[in-house]
């Protein structure tokens, strides 16, 4: 071939999108703890019917809420916190009938695997070898607006502010924990086996100092894929999907709550 | 403006001003090799100069991790020996914004360098100046234009710096977010205000440098 018929080539393999007949493509946007489980739960969604494509849009929730606020396309909205998903409700952006609650996650501290620092209790966290603690940012991060209630709780909150560094969401966290950047970091329980090798858990702050973390999912009133992204919500809720949420560490949603 | 927009505009001003000393500290004398000395390694040492102005800033971003992270090559024995890493503070800010400006400025001062005559070199070694003087008082000065477009360029990068800085800084409300990263956050946090008295406010001063150059450059020709 030509380098010129090369060039041309590639240039339309570039431009064009592949197409597939009949092709239904759907977006969610999802709090990055529930990566995993969303895309072990999306294969097995894809696989139940043909020519569906899920896209991801992982993130930290106030992230993904600003974008949705934004106009960005996205049909379904999973949220690692109440706050986010309840600003969005307010605004009119998500379908309120289609909210629901499928899962619970805990808070917990970690350490980098092999620390030999004594960390188990919040007190633990003022000591003088503790130097950094990696929270998500409040702002946008749930892991850090749980982390920061019961950091508040104990009192902690405030004389811990020069060694905290903040992170754009819980994944960057447990990343600055693995690479042994900071002593300390809060995640949730279930973001621990995305790096098992590299950190283990600490303590687990008293689940009474912080709300309860809890996942919303809604569709998004923009969405031109409603039926499919209330078909991925009623799997979430389902026994297939609760099982596998399960297994990855999630707890069910308290009981009685619905959204 | 609200008390972080104007810590983000003070650390980025810190932040660029050392970034750009540094620049000019090692990228003159470094322009200089580049331009007039032939030495083993030349090749790769403009290889390794010129990268991060075509790598992604988080490609550099990640290189500067492994390298001066706790555990990097240079920072784990600098950690263990002083307890301290420079990675989530300011000092790292700097380091990232004086790596990305750095090929601004050797690239821009070295053809400005090798513009310069041979021949007035030629001369002033011939009237018994040594390299080194001949490098200080005949070709570094008629490449002065030049050398200051560069530490211009260098500035302006270093005063725009965001991916490789976020990587290897972190982003700390009054310790290393620079306005990039202030403008950054308030966005995604929709503190539209917040991002647009930012936006201006460096629009305005990256302005202001352009401006200053010019009127140097016009003294000098």
């Amino acid at each position: 071939m030509s380098r010129g018929l090369r060039i041309t080539v590639l240039g339309f393999l570039v431009l064009c999108p592949p197409a597939v007949a009949g092709a239904q493509e759907m977006t969610l946007s999802v709090a990055i703890s529930m990566k995993e489980a969303v895309e072990t739960l999306g294969r097995q969604f894809m696989q139940s019917r043909s020519g569906v494509t899920l896209r991801y849009n992982f993130g930290s929730s106030g992230e993904l809420q600003k974008q949705i606020e934004a106009g960005a396309p996205v049909d379904l909205f999973i949220s690692a916190a109440q706050r986010q998903m309840d600003e969005l409700e307010q605004k009119g952006l998500i379908t309120t009938a289609t909210r629901r609650v499928f899962a619970r996650n805990v808070l917990t501290v970690i350490k980098a695997a092999g620390s030999t620092l004594d960390i188990a209790k919040p007190a633990d966290l003022a000591g003088a070898k503790v130097q950094r603690i990696v929270v998500g940012n409040p702002k946008t991060v749930p892991v850090g607006q749980y982390a920061e209630e019961s950091l508040k709780s104990v009192g902690l909150w405030d004389p811990l502010q020069p060694k905290l560094v903040l992170a754009e969401n819980v994944r960057q966290a447990l990343d600055y924990v693995a690479r042994g950047e900071v002593e300390a970091g809060f995640v949730y329980t279930t973001d621990v086996a995305a790096r098992s090798r590299q950190v283990v858990e600490a303590f687990r702050p008293a689940e009474d100092t912080y709300r309860p973390v809890t996942y919303p999912a809604a569709v998004v009133k923009a969405s031109k894929q409603p039926a499919l992204a209330q078909a991925f919500i009623d799997l979430l809720v389902s026994r297939d999907g609760q099982a596998a949420l399960s297994r990855l560490g999630f707890q069910p949603p308290p009981a009685g709550v619905r959204r | 403006m609200s008390v972080e927009a104007l810590s983000a505009l003070g650390l980025s001003i810190r932040v660029a001003v050392v970034a750009t000393l540094l620049d000019a500290l090692i990228g003159i004398p470094l322009a200089y090799l580049l331009a007039r000395r032939a030495f083993r390694g030349r090749a790769l040492v403009d290889l390794l100069v010129t990268l991060p102005l075509v790598l992604p800033p988080t490609v550099t971003g990640y290189y500067l991790i492994i390298l001066l992270g706790r555990r990097g090559w240079l920072g784990a024995p600098v950690y263990a020996l002083s307890g301290w890493s420079v990675a989530f503070t300011w000092y790292a800010a700097v380091i990232a914004a004086t790596v990305m400006a750095l090929p601004l400025l050797v690239r821009t001062a070295r053809a400005a360098i090798e513009s310069v005559d041979r021949e007035l070199e030629k001369a002033a070694l011939t009237l018994g100046r040594s390299e080194w003087r001949t490098a200080l008082e005949v070709t570094l000065p008629l490449a002065r234009n030049g050398i200051v477009a560069g530490l211009v360029l260098a500035f302006a990068r270093a005063l725009g710096e965001f991916g490789a800085t976020l990587m290897l800084a972190g982003n700390i409300p009054g310790k290393t977010t620079t306005v990039p990263l202030a403008i950054y956050t308030a966005v995604q946090t929709g503190e539209m205000g917040e991002a647009v008295a930012l936006v201006l406010a460096l629009t305005a001063l990256s302005c202001v440098v352009l401006i200053l150059a010019g009127r140097l450059g016009a003294r000098a020709a």
